[in-house]
């Protein structure tokens, strides 16, 4: 357990909600954070101004060969001993403080850097490669793993290739001008408004969630977390940013990267149907959802929510099963946006092709076209 | 009167539709509405609002007389407690419409969400009805106490999807359901019941039906042609035995 000599939470309640919106662009268009900035910010109110944060893909073209990390420091200490660790393991090609801009809503923001980085050969390196099976994509999970529980005031804040995230506490169009966002330009884009319910408004817990390029925006509340958590720990993905979302990012990058499931599939984990629902269903369908249910019957997320998931692959809307939590799709062209709200994408898409609302429990997927990165 | 919403936040929005209310405008017009939440929400006289743009959540709650026309698509909790008046919505509409509705009319051309009707009720000569042209999705009448709920599935923006979700009429318990063309009975919930209609019910409906027509420009023959049913509690308490047995 880390213990912080400063309150790095604050406690008011408020009556509110989150709000969370999305696009990608298909063809890979890079669009600007104020397009962003401007849909999240319709949806003002939703939050309380204890969280706000975005995920950016494609922003980062000239490193995109590198881990991509965004690194919060709550002190100094926590930066000098974390620049040792990177430095003891990986090449880093390039490193410089994350712009920011100072205005008045922000305060007692932590420090930001980011760093470029491949995992260096070193002899835990080739152990890891060579005799425990593990990919690069492994020893970087085990690496931020290591620096969120191990050096005390130092967080990952994303390790993905060609992303990052940007989050604090504030309204995200107070952390998107402390983060100069404008300046950026992605093919894909989420944002998240929050009103933290049962967990602190600190800098960590603001949404995006990630884990190498996975990132999760969240609306509602995953009474599961609990289980999941404990789950989780199992595979080596430790809790460490006092938020329930954070067990989604590990969750997906579980299902997907390592045990080979499709999105389709990891969403029927995450939400599968009722057993009533399932005995319902043609027989291969039913085996099918009665396998995922027993098998990840603690990879099940219970309770109100929807999510936003982004990674180099595209972006995906899912909602809890009985739709306890609200989700607007839409499309225009090669575009395809996913909102809490309608209006928020009607404010930067005034006239789309299509507009709906998914199913419960049935993820929207949108996959970035072959070859764009 | 003419307000031009185009980036107005909520409350000053809300504050000048009721000022306008007070000062005893017949017709408002919104221009350019985006989100706006509460539009409508507690206004006690028979004035007309007619909104461009998406509204907010919670368009015409607490609402006691007036009508709301809205020539866009809308989103969720519409008509919260609503007592008296009407909205139309000339596109699709979210969750949660009509909740805890106690009088009045909702006229929904296209699609409408999850939750619709939730709760209703009605008492003596307040009773509500809420009319969607579209598809549902889950839980439509869930809770229902009161009052008339139409789903007529005509007009969808999506063909492949089912007329209405799961849990239909979850604990259900008052008011009826009319639905164009029948029902999927693997989707209702053990509190309800599908009836046909009686020559009562069918002037009943043709009376809701007509009315909604006129406001959406729709042929009611074309609606009225197709068979309908009756969806009705099968008891004014299904909860009553959930921990023990209750006294009949």
């Amino acid at each position: 357990m880390k213990n912080n000599l400063k309150p790095t939470h604050r406690f008011e309640k408020d009556i509110s909600n989150c709000g969370l919106t999305g696009f990608i662009s298909k063809s890979g268009k890079l669009v600007e954070g104020s397009v962003i900035i401007k849909s999240i910010a319709l949806m003002h109110d939703r939050g309380n101004g204890l969280g706000g944060g975005f995920a950016a893909y494609g922003i980062y073209p000239d490193f995109k060969e590198f881990f991509a990390f965004h690194l919060m420091y709550e002190s100094g200490m926590a930066l000098q001993l974390t620049e040792e660790y990177l430095a003891e393991h990986f090449l880093i090609d390039h490193h410089e403080e994350i712009p920011t801009r100072r205005n008045a809503a922000i305060t007692n923001p932590p420090a930001f850097r980011r760093y470029f980085v491949k995992p260096l050969e070193t002899a835990e390196y080739k152990e890891a490669r060579e005799f425990q099976n593990m990919t690069d994509e492994d020893i970087i999970v085990t690496h931020v793993m290591r620096i969120n529980n191990e050096i005390e005031g130092s967080f990952v804040v994303s390790s993905g290739k060609n992303m990052g995230a940007f989050k604090g506490v504030g309204y995200p169009e107070e952390i998107a001008d402390f983060f100069r966002l404008e300046d950026y330009s992605g093919h894909i884009w989420t944002a998240h408004n929050r009103f933290p319910t049962n967990t602190p408004g600190w800098w960590g817990g603001a949404h995006p969630f990630t884990l190498l390029d996975w990132s999760i925006v969240h609306n509602g509340e995953i009474s599961s977390y609990g289980i999941n958590k404990r789950y989780l720990e199992m595979y080596g993905y430790l809790c460490t940013m006092l938020t329930d979302t954070e067990v989604v990012a590990y969750m997906l990058d579980l299902l997907i990267r390592k045990h080979g499931l499709s999105p389709e599939l990891a969403s029927m984990a995450l939400a599968a149907p009722f057993w009533d629902m399932i005995d319902s269903l043609p027989e291969d369908e039913r085996q099918l959802l009665t396998a995922i249910r027993q098998v990840y019957g603690s990879g099940l997320l219970n309770g109100p929510f929807a999510i936003l998931f982004a990674s180099n692959e595209g972006l995906i809307g899912l909602n809890d099963r009985v739709k306890l939590r609200p989700l607007v799709c839409a499309t225009k062209d090669d575009f395809v946006y996913m909102a809490s709200e309608e209006a928020a994408i009607r404010e930067i898409c005034s006239q789309p092709d299509r507009v709906w609302s998914p199913r419960g429990g049935e993820p929207v997927i949108a996959r970035l076209n072959p070859g764009v990165i | 009167m003419k307000i031009d919403a185009q980036g107005v936040y909520y409350k000053d929005l809300n504050n000048q539709i009721r000022s306008a209310v007070a000062s005893g405008a017949d017709k408002i017009e919104l221009v350019n509405v985006n989100g706006q939440y509460f539009i409508g929400d507690g206004i006690n006289r028979p004035v007309t609002i007619t909104i461009k743009g998406v509204p907010g959540n919670d368009l015409g709650a607490f609402m006691n007389g007036a009508t709301i026309v809205v020539r866009d698509n809308a989103q969720d909790n519409i008509g919260n407690t609503m007592n008296a008046g009407k909205v139309v919505v000339h596109g699709h509409a979210g969750d949660v419409l009509g909740y805890g509705m106690r009088g009045g009319r909702i006229h929904i051309l296209k699609d409408v969400g999850y939750r619709v009707g939730i709760h209703m009720k009605s008492y003596q000569e307040n009773k509500p009805v809420l009319i969607a042209g579209g598809k549902a999705g889950d839980f439509f009448g869930e809770y229902m106490a009161g009052g008339v709920l139409v789903l007529l599935g005509m007009f969808s923006d999506d063909p492949a999807k089912p007329l209405h979700g799961f849990c239909f009429g979850t604990g259900m318990h008052g008011g009826t359901i009319f639905v164009r063309g029948g029902v999927d009975e693997a989707k209702l919930s053990r509190e309800v019941g599908v009836f046909e209609l009686t020559g009562e019910d069918r002037q009943e409906l043709e009376g809701y039906v007509k009315e909604y027509c006129r406001d959406l420009k729709l042929d009611a023959k074309e609606i009225l042609r197709e068979n309908f049913v009756k969806v009705l509690p099968r008891s004014k308490r299904p909860y009553g035995n959930l921990y023990c047995p209750m006294p009949r």
